[in-house]
């Protein structure tokens, strides 16, 4: 019993990361990753939205209809929305103004919606919270190491919150100096996007070849 | 803005897919052929049309008034979700061959970023209701053409030997970036030299 909780939640890491391995919710991976912070934003928005729409839906399975279970659960995530921006917008503003359309956005990602339908929908609120944690921690992997590389090689900085006296920018040396300013651009997020794929197709092929 | 300097900006300077990656589930999914492309384009470009209208009278005649700003994100989705379906009945009643065409596609639209981030766009710009329109036609018309021009890459690629780690999804993102980085041409100064504004 213990063991299957575990695997719910670390499920989400690597084997079913949703960022790589199941590829949803790309919008706003490649949208905000020009950031650190903005992708540890997005990151909290989407843990705190999945987390409550799983346990929600979960609770709420065996009273919703299934002829109008898609438009029940948008409303349910939509509301968590809105209030994640509202609560952003009061506490983080910069944050929030960063985010930008991709904040809203977050209703319609794919994620969300499909651990609902493909998951809290069938399961207990307990196992749906679980799932929604891992499947959380894994996006928050997969849109941080994207930001991380393409801040790195992008502007050469490393941009995290401002804490007291330190500003939350990092200058890492030589990177600083000789920037590639296409990777903090569009076609980076895509070209780097295609290539971690690659990898990471090619690490699970692998793993199944052993 | 002008019209026109509207449409430019949507379909190429700040195209949907290619530069603020909105709709790109069904641009990776539905972009193996050109047919489907095209049902999928055209679908996507009449939903945001009508949607982008109707989220505008949405906002501006019961929001607003109410002060009901808050509820922007429940409501637009809210309304995009019965609209698809609405739409999806009358094209069923009206002409079942253009159903038959973009039939399959239509449900998969609600959850669709592009429909979405029009209408938000649409009223963090202040448009008024024929510039909402005009930028929801071009958003439509702007996914299309990338689509499009992605569904032939990938029917030639198909042809290739790729390498068996970027076959499939990988080979795809990167065609996508090198389109992207032609995109990058269009550049908003564009606009000022067309002496649009």
């Amino acid at each position: 019993m213990k063991g299957n909780h575990m695997k719910e939640l670390t499920k989400g890491f690597f084997e079913q990361n949703p960022v790589f391995i199941v590829v949803l919710g790309l919008c706003p991976v490649l949208g905000v990753s020009t950031q650190v912070s903005n992708a540890i934003g997005m990151s909290a928005g989407v843990f705190f939205v999945l987390l409550f729409s799983n346990i929600i839906i979960s609770l709420l399975r065996k009273v919703i209809p299934a002829s109008i279970h898609i438009p029940a659960y948008i409303v349910v995530i939509a509301s968590l929305v809105t209030v994640t921006e509202m609560v952003m917008h009061a506490f983080v503003p910069a944050v929030y103004s960063a985010l930008g359309v991709y904040l809203p956005l977050i209703v319609v990602n794919c994620i969300i919606l499909g651990r609902a339908e493909a998951f809290a929908s069938k399961n207990t609120p307990l196992d749906s919270a679980l799932d929604a944690i891992g499947m959380s921690i894994g996006f928050a992997m997969g849109i941080t190491l994207i930001a991380f590389i393409r801040e790195l090689f992008g502007s050469g900085t490393i941009t995290l919150f401002p804490v007291g006296g330190f500003s939350g920018v990092i200058n890492i040396p030589w990177f600083y100096d000789n920037p590639v300013r296409v990777m903090a651009l569009a076609p980076g997020a895509l070209l780097l996007m295609g290539y971690l794929k690659a990898f990471f197709d090619w690490k699970s092929s692998r793993k199944k070849g052993k | 803005m002008s019209y026109i300097a509207i449409l430019i900006t949507f379909i190429f300077i700040n195209n949907f897919i290619l530069v603020q990656f909105l709709g790109l589930c069904p641009f990776i999914g539905v972009s193996k052929n050109s047919e489907n492309a095209i049902g999928m384009g055209a679908s996507v470009t009449f939903v945001t049309t009508v949607a982008s209208v109707v989220t505008w009278a949405i906002y501006y005649y019961l929001l607003v008034p109410f002060n009901l700003q808050y509820l922007q994100t429940l409501s637009f989705i809210l309304v995009i979700a019965s609209l698809v379906q609405l739409l999806e009945m009358v094209i069923q009643k009206i002409s079942p061959p253009l159903y038959k065409a973009l039939g399959i596609f239509l449900p998969l639209i609600t959850t669709n970023c592009a429909v979405l981030g029009i209408a938000i766009i649409n009223i963090t710009s202040g448009y008024n209701v024929m510039e909402a329109f005009t930028a929801g036609l071009a958003a439509g018309l702007g996914f299309t053409l990338a689509i499009v021009l992605m569904s032939n890459i990938r029917e030639r690629l198909d042809l290739v030997p790729v390498r068996k780690a970027f076959r499939g999804m990988p080979i795809a993102f990167v065609s996508a970036g090198l389109m992207a980085l032609a995109f990058m041409a269009f550049d908003k100064a564009l606009i000022t030299n067309l002496h649009l504004v």
